[in-house]
């Protein structure tokens, strides 16, 4: 049987969403055992703990382990590798960060965005920004180390409550890596990767004044807000709204895309998203070729209409 | 210091890729075919941190076919010192890639090493990571701002919860982010200069380099298409149509 670890994702004394994903595909595998690694039990790993199908918390606690750095914590977790058959960690920046240091000193290769699991060791996945679908294999007699396409499973429900164990591991920590800050956007609004709603702005919402009318559709519809990278790079929304191929890759029930083309990049990230609707004033743009409802004509009209709408 | 930086020569991103028919690869037969857009960052970035004056050689490096070699000149072209093609026909995984950078590394012996994020061919997002690993040095992944001082670098990265900065000691493997630079493009001049510098062809063969378990990769497929929905003509239209999906 399938002994996996994955690897839990945290900050503040939350829960990253991702996790409880992964939890999903993890438990697809064979038994989970969730890993948290920080500098002191704030509740994560009960949380973790009543993750339905996971098996066991192990908490490893130390001072060392205050931010998510991959040079410190990959080191760790190849300690912990040698009792699983299997290492998990959701496909975030997090996760991309650290599985493949741990991979490459466990001397194995590493499956990235798995989207389905066909057996314990096969897997299909994405390439070429989700264009083709192939399914690998991981050798007999390896570590299989993987990150999960979180956008591709449900969360795992709560309700059960697991064991969980303290440890501590015997490992070489370097200090070569050291933290310095994060400046973060996230606001009130819901966090864009679990979000049941998303609006997203693109180029031809013009500046970062005009966004306020993505952040009030938004608002009404309990929605969090997105951005094409071409309204990134602008300077109109801060990185962490962009989604896509190099941006996140989410599945909401409902995607509003407001003034966005559709390049394939930015389809990507929303591919797997319940209804996409589209607002843009190019009748012939290539995002109404994937939207179930389309409107074409002037954002700058059909927002505000929009909201009055919702109102009534 | 000398800067090392790791360019993949790819299906061009605007190409729209096709499956072969034999469902085991993808169409590359007469395919636009350009450096990763990402390690075109990479490049860029080198070239600014040496015009600095905060390095004095750049070296580009691929593993790939003979035909890299067009790509390894692009980037000699945007003026990179010199280029290291390790050529080889077959699809190399990222734990092989990373093993024989380690080996560059070990002979070239560079102070910081750039590379993309991931290569937009198989998206992997592993090689820096890796390398960074079994060369017992630091890793910056996802950067989009990069200075360099003392002996250090200070990265600022591209986070899924905004912008994370870090400092790590140098050596250090560093890999980029779109927002990182806007690459320069190339003059007709420093193509024809480029013809003049060093471009150096390893077999791979020639190399001793134990790639490593590989996966099998099978069964290439289109993914499931979405289905072009209903066009509105208003927003009550809108709405009507959203209640009827039960979304809102
Ligand atoms: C390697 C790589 C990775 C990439 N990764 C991503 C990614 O992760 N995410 C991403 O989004 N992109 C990504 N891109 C970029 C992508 O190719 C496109 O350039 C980008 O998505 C375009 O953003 P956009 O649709 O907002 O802008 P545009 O393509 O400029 O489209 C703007 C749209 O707004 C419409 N418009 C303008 N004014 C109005 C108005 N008043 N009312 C209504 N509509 C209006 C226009 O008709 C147009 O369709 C990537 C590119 C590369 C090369
Ligand atoms: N065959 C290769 N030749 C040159 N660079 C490579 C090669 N494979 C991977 N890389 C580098 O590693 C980065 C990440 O690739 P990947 O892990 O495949 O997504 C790329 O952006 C390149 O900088």
């Amino acid at each position: 049987m399938a002994e996996v670890l994955l690897v839990a994702e945290h900050a503040g004394g939350k829960l990253n969403p991702s996790t409880a994903k992964s939890v999903t595909c993890a438990a697809a595998i064979g038994t989970v055992t969730v890993a948290v690694f920080t500098d002191s039990d704030d509740g994560v790993a009960s949380a973790a703990a009543q993750l339905d199908g996971v098996s066991k918390v192990l908490l490893v606690e130390s001072a060392q382990n205050a931010q998510a750095l991959a040079a410190v914590l990959a080191p760790q977790v190849v300690a912990l590798a040698s009792n699983y058959t299997h290492v998990l960690a959701p496909s975030t920046t997090f996760g991309k960060d650290l599985l493949p240091r741990v991979a490459a000193r466990l001397g194995v290769p590493q499956v990235s965005d798995i989207m389905t699991v066909k057996s314990e060791r096969q897997f299909g996945r994405p390439i070429y920004a989700g264009n083709v679908l192939v399914e690998v294999t991981v050798p007999d007699d390896v570590t299989v180390v993987g990150t999960v396409r979180t956008a591709s499973f449900s969360a795992a429900a709560t309700g059960d409550t697991a064991a969980i164990e303290k440890t501590s591991v015997d490992a070489d920590i370097p200090d070569h890596t050291r933290y310095v800050g994060l400046e973060s956007h996230g606001g009130e609004r819901p966090d864009l990767q679990s979000a049941n709603r998303v609006v997203s702005g693109g180029r031809g919402v013009g500046s970062a004044e005009n966004f306020a009318l993505i952040y009030n559709l938004a608002d009404k519809l309990g929605a969090a807000a997105g951005a094409s990278r071409a309204a990134v790079d602008a300077g109109f929304v801060p990185n962490d709204m962009q989604v896509g191929q190099t941006g996140k890759i989410i599945a909401p029930d409902l995607y509003i895309a407001i003034g966005i083309s559709g390049a394939i990049q930015h389809i990507t990230g929303i591919k797997d998203a319940g209804t996409i609707v589209a607002i843009n004033k190019d009748a012939d743009a290539p995002i109404f070729a994937v939207a179930d409802i389309g409107l074409a004509g002037d954002l700058f009209e059909i927002v505000p209409q929009l909201e009055q709408a919702l109102d009534s | 210091m000398k800067i090392l930086v790791c360019a993949k020569r790819v299906i061009d991103y605007n190409v729209k890729v096709q499956i072969n028919r034999e469902g085991d690869g993808v169409v590359t037969d007469g395919v636009k075919m350009s450096i990763n857009p990402f390690d075109e960052i990479a490049i860029e970035e080198a070239l600014r941190i040496r015009d600095r004056g905060e390095a004095d050689e750049v070296v580009v490096a691929s593993i790939g076919p003979g035909s890299a070699q067009q790509q390894l000149r692009t980037a000699l072209a945007m003026g990179a010192d010199r280029a290291i093609l390790i050529e080889t026909d077959a699809a190399i995984q990222p734990l092989g890639a990373a093993r024989i950078f380690m080996q560059l590394v070990e002979t070239e012996q560079p102070g910081l090493v750039l590379m993309g994020k991931q290569a937009i061919d198989d998206d992997s997002n592993q090689t820096g990571q890796m390398l960074a690993a079994l060369w017992h040095k630091p890793q910056a992944t996802f950067v989009s701002k990069l200075e360099l001082a003392d002996g250090k670098a200070t990265a600022t990265r591209e986070v899924d919860a905004g912008l994370e900065t870090i400092e790590v000691d140098l050596p250090a493997v560093v890999t980029t982010d779109l927002r990182l630079n806007e690459p320069r493009f190339v003059k007709m001049p420093d193509i024809m200069k480029a013809k003049r510098k060093p471009l150096e062809t390893t077999a791979l063969a020639e190399l001793d380099v134990d790639l490593g378990p590989q996966l099998a990769v099978a069964n290439y497929s289109p993914p499931p298409q979405r289905q072009a929905g209903v066009m509105v003509e208003s927003v009550d239209e809108l709405v009507a149509a959203l209640r009827d999906k039960g979304v809102i």
